[in-house]
C-alpha cells in the first residue's frame, strides 16, 4: 500500500514538473517571437529612415545611391540572406556618415535635425533590440538542450531558436560616445 | 506609458541604487510618464507620492553583511497587488539577483520586464547554489541593463546571455551649477564615501597624506561621509592631523558645492565598484579626479582622458600623481575640459531617453505586465 501511495505521489511531482517546464519552454518561445517582432521592427525602421534620407536630396547623388541601394537591399532581403543585407546597410551607413561634417550638413538642411535624430534612434535601437533577441534565444537554447524535455520533445514543433548575427556597429559620429543627443 | 519600478532596498537607507530609481522615477514623470515606485519602507517612512510601500524590509545576514531586504507570504502578496493595480506597459526590476523585491516581482509577473545590474559581484556560492532557482525567473526578463561594460563582462560571465549598457545618470547641471565656498577652496583635496568602509579606500589616502604635505604643507583634505574620525586619522602621524577636516554627512547641496570648491577629488577605492557616479559628480562640478585605476573607474575617466588614474592601494603612487596634478593648474584645467564634455553622455536627459528606448523597444506590440495566473 505504502510503495503504492509513493509511486502514485513520485508521477504526480513528475508531472507537475513536467507541466511547469512545458509552461516555462512556451513563455520563452513567446519572449523569443515577441523580441523577433521587436528587431524586425527596428530594423524596418531603420531601413525606411535611411531610405528617406537618401531620397531626400541632402545628400551628395553618390552618398544618396550607396544608401538607398543599402537600404532597398536590407528591406527587399530573403530571410536567410537578411543578415548579410542588414550588416552591409550598417556598412554603408558608416561611410555615409563616416565624418562630423556630414551630421553638420545635414542638421543644415531644412527637416535635417529631424532626420538626425530619427537616425540616431534607429541605429542604437537596432543592436538593442538584437540582443534583447539574442538574449531570449539563449535562455530558450538552455532549458532545450535538458534531457528530459529533448526525449519528451517538450518543446513540441515549434523550430530550435537561431540567434540573428549582424555587423551593427552605429556610425561612431551618431553614438552618445561620439556627442549625440537623440532624444 | 505606465512604468512600474521595483526598488529591493529600503527607501529610507540612502544608497546607489535608491538614488538611481528616484532620479529615474523623477525624469520619466518630467516626461509625462507614469511611474510607480515599488519599495521596501516602514509605515512610518515618509514617501513621495510615485512610491508605493511594500512593507518593512527585515534585517538579515547575507553575502557577508546585515542586508535588509523583504521576502515571505506577506511581501509577495503585496507585489501581486501592486502588479495588478498598476496595470503597467512595462515593470523595470532593479537588481534582480538580490534575494529581495526584485525577484518576487520577476516571479510574479508576466509581459515585458526590464532589468537593471548594478552590482558586479564575484560569483557567490550561494549564487551557484541558487542558480536553477533564479534562472526559471530570471529568464522572463525581455530586456537587461548593465551600468558599465565592466558590469555586462561580469553579468554575461555569471548568467551567460546579453546586456545593452545603459550608464548611471547624474544630473549635470546641479553639480555644475554650484556655489563654491570659499573655506573650502585653496589647495584642497576632497574625499566622499564612507569612513570606515575598507573598500572605499580612505586609509590608502591616508598613508599618501605625509607624502603630498611634505611638498605642499599648505594643502588640506576634506572628508565628507559617515564613521569614526579618530579611528581614520590613526594612520597619520599626529602633527599632520589638523590638515584633515572631517564634515560629517553632507547634504546634496553640499557635496555639489564641496565638489565645485576642491581643486583634486580623490576616488582611492580598492574594488567593489561596478561604475563610479561620485566621479561623473565630481568631473560635472569641474574637479580634477584622481582615482584607482579599477575597470569600472577607467571606464567612467574615458581611459584616463578625462582624469587620472593611479595603481590600486599604491599609497606613494597616488601622492606622486596628487603632487604632479596640483602643482600643474595648466594640465588640470586640461583634464577639467575634457571632462565637461565626457560627462554629457551621463546627463539624466540622455541617460533616461535611453532607458526609455529600451522600454519602447519591449513594449512595442507586447501585451500590458500582468501578475502570472
Amino acid at each position: 500500500m505504502t510503495t503504492l501511495i509513493c509511486v502514485v505521489v513520485v508521477l504526480a511531482l513528475l508531472g507537475l514538473y513536467l507541466s511547469w517546464t512545458a509552461g516555462r519552454l512556451d513563455r520563452l518561445h513567446a519572449r523569443i517571437d515577441a523580441a523577433r517582432a521587436a528587431l524586425d521592427a527596428q530594423l524596418l525602421r531603420r531601413a525606411s529612415v535611411a531610405q528617406e534620407l537618401a531620397t531626400s536630396g541632402i545628400l551628395d547623388p553618390a552618398a544618396s545611391i550607396v544608401l538607398y541601394e543599402a537600404a532597398h537591399a536590407a528591406r527587399q532581403a530573403e530571410p536567410d540572406q537578411r543578415e548579410v543585407a542588414e550588416s552591409e546597410l550598417s556598412q554603408a551607413l558608416r561611410v555615409v556618415f563616416a565624418e562630423r561634417d556630414a551630421v553638420v550638413e545635414i542638421d543644415a538642411a531644412p527637416g535635417g535635425t529631424e532626420a538626425v535624430g530619427e537616425m540616431t534612434q534607429a541605429v542604437r535601437r537596432v543592436p538593442m533590440a538584437r540582443r534583447f533577441h539574442n538574449d531570449a534565444v539563449r535562455a530558450a537554447r538552455a532549458v532545450r538542450r535538458h534531457r528530459v524535455v529533448r526525449w519528451l520533445r517538450l518543446a513540441g514543433h515549434a523550430p530550435f531558436p537561431l540567434a540573428f548575427e549582424m555587423d551593427d556597429e552605429p556610425p561612431a559620429v551618431l553614438t552618445t560616445e561620439g556627442g549625440a543627443t537623440a532624444q | 506609458m505606465r512604468i512600474g519600478i521595483v526598488c529591493p532596498y529600503s527607501w529610507d537607507v540612502p544608497g546607489g541604487v535608491q538614488f538611481h530609481i528616484r532620479d529615474l522615477a523623477e525624469h520619466l514623470i518630467a516626461r509625462g510618464h507614469h511611474v510607480s515606485v515599488l519599495a521596501p519602507a516602514d509605515d512610518e517612512t515618509p514617501l513621495p507620492p510615485y512610491a508605493v510601500s511594500a512593507g518593512r524590509a527585515v534585517p538579515v545576514p547575507y553575502n557577508g553583511s546585515v542586508a535588509r531586504l523583504n521576502f515571505g507570504f506577506l511581501s509577495a502578496a503585496r507585489v501581486r497587488r501592486w502588479l495588478h493595480d498598476g496595470g503597467f506597459d512595462v515593470i523595470h526590476i532593479h537588481e534582480p539577483t538580490s534575494p529581495s523585491l526584485g525577484l518576487l516581482a520577476c516571479w510574479a509577473a508576466r509581459g515585458p520586464i526590464v532589468a537593471t545590474f548594478h552590482t558586479s559581484n564575484p560569483r557567490s556560492r550561494a549564487m551557484i547554489a541558487a542558480y536553477p532557482i533564479l534562472q526559471p525567473a530570471l529568464e522572463k526578463i525581455s530586456a537587461r541593463i548593465a551600468v558599465s561594460e565592466y558590469a555586462r563582462r561580469t553579468l554575461v560571465e555569471h548568467l551567460g546571455g546579453d546586456a545593452v549598457v545603459i550608464p548611471n545618470g547624474v544630473d549635470v547641471g546641479f553639480f555644475s551649477g554650484a556655489e563654491p565656498r570659499p573655506e573650502w577652496q585653496g589647495d584642497t583635496i576632497g574625499f566622499i564615501g564612507r569612513i570606515d568602509e575598507p573598500r572605499k579606500g580612505l586609509q590608502v589616502l591616508m598613508r599618501a597624506l605625509p607624502g603630498i604635505l611634505r611638498e605642499r604643507p599648505g594643502a588640506r583634505l576634506l572628508v565628507a561621509g559617515r564613521g569614526d574620525e579618530q579611528e581614520a586619522l590613526e594612520p597619520l602621524p599626529a602633527e599632520l592631523r589638523d590638515r584633515v577636516e572631517f564634515l560629517g554627512m553632507v547634504s546634496d547641496e553640499d557635496k555639489a558645492r564641496l565638489l565645485r570648491s576642491v581643486d583634486l577629488y580623490v576616488a582611492p577605492n580598492l574594488g567593489g565598484e561596478s561604475f563610479g557616479v561620485i566621479l561623473v559628480e565630481a568631473m560635472s562640478a569641474g574637479a580634477t579626479v584622481l582615482a584607482t585605476d579599477l575597470d569600472a573607474f577607467a571606464q567612467v575617466l574615458d581611459q584616463g582622458d578625462a582624469g587620472e588614474m593611479f595603481p590600486n592601494g599604491d599609497a606613494d603612487a597616488l601622492a606622486a600623481a596628487a603632487l604632479r596634478i596640483l602643482g600643474d593648474p595648466e594640465r588640470r584645467d586640461r583634464l577639467r575640459t575634457r571632462a565637461s564634455a565626457h560627462v554629457r553622455r551621463f546627463d539624466w536627459s540622455v541617460v533616461a531617453a535611453e532607458i526609455l528606448s529600451v522600454y519602447e523597444t519591449v513594449t512595442a506590440g507586447a501585451e500590458a505586465v500582468r501578475p502570472a495566473r
